[in-house]
């Protein structure tokens, strides 16, 4: 009986001790590991800069109103969502918001192609190794992120966004560009 | 081979496809969006199988509802 216990034993601490040695490879092996905790509201947004974004976007996003929306080809709300962001764009451009659309497509062709039968006026980045997305464990596709002067994350709005359903959040877009513009 | 190899063998291949686990991230899921991912993705195809469950296996309902049947009808 002892002998048994004893090879349980054994076991147990085999399997642990190869859990543990295989684990950490396992998680590291393709993208980068997300971390465990979402970027929340008044939080920083990480520099852009730092994640080797593929496109154009505005050379200085210093002192604007941003939404930063992550979409990806394959994701049907997505696209459901575009409307809203070209229509922030057209309202709003103007006014100094700033629209950047963050794709997680793992081939560039998709998106293009998409982007061929969607065409959009907004600025739209792609994420090719999904560094941004990991390292602020976006929770979900499509998720918006409403970005202050400072660069600190005024609301998350995940999920699909029409302007039926998105009336605060315009209205925070509102208040912010208020807050933003140049007092006479 | 002794027992005590192959089991350790085994534990070895079972531990390495358990560490293999993960949470698949909103923005890794291009390949479960697609389409062949669906269960409902052939209509025709699912109402056979289900014709041929209730039938041939006399489970009414095929998958999807618990349940018996005689498979008597067919």
């Amino acid at each position: 009986m002892n002998h048994l216990l004893l090879r349980v034993r054994r076991t147990i601490r085999l399997l642990l001790a190869l859990w543990c040695a295989c684990a950490g490879p396992a998680a590291a092996w393709g993208a980068p590991a997300p971390t465990n905790s979402t970027l929340k509201v008044g939080e920083v947004f990480p520099d852009l800069a730092r994640f080797e974004l593929a496109g154009e976007w505005p050379a200085s996003l210093k002192g604007r109103i941003v939404v930063v929306d992550f979409w990806a080809s394959w994701c049907g709300p997505c696209q459901k969502t575009f409307p809203l962001m070209e229509e922030l764009h057209h309202r709003y451009g103007k006014r100094g918001l700033v629209i950047l659309a963050v794709n997680e497509d793992k081939s560039r062709a998709a998106m293009e192609e998409f982007l061929k039968e969607h065409p959009v006026t907004f600025a739209v980045v792609r994420d090719a190794k999904r560094k941004l997305a990991a390292e602020i464990n976006v929770p979900a596709l499509p998720t918006s992120y409403l970005l202050d002067g400072a660069g600190k994350v005024r609301s998350v709005q995940p999920g699909a966004r029409t302007a039926r359903n998105s009336k605060e959040f315009i209205k925070e877009i509102e208040a912010l560009l208020e807050q933003n513009s140049p007092k006479p | 081979m002794k027992p005590r190899v192959v089991l350790t063998l085994c534990l070895c291949v079972l531990t390495l496809l358990a560490a293999g686990c993960a949470n698949v991230k909103p923005w890794e899921r291009d390949l479960l969006a697609q389409y062949g991912m669906r269960p409902n993705r052939d209509p025709l195809t699912r109402a056979t199988r289900e014709h041929l469950w209730f039938s041939r296996e006399a489970v009414n309902g095929g998958r999807s509802i618990g349940g018996g049947g005689c498979g008597c009808n067919n």
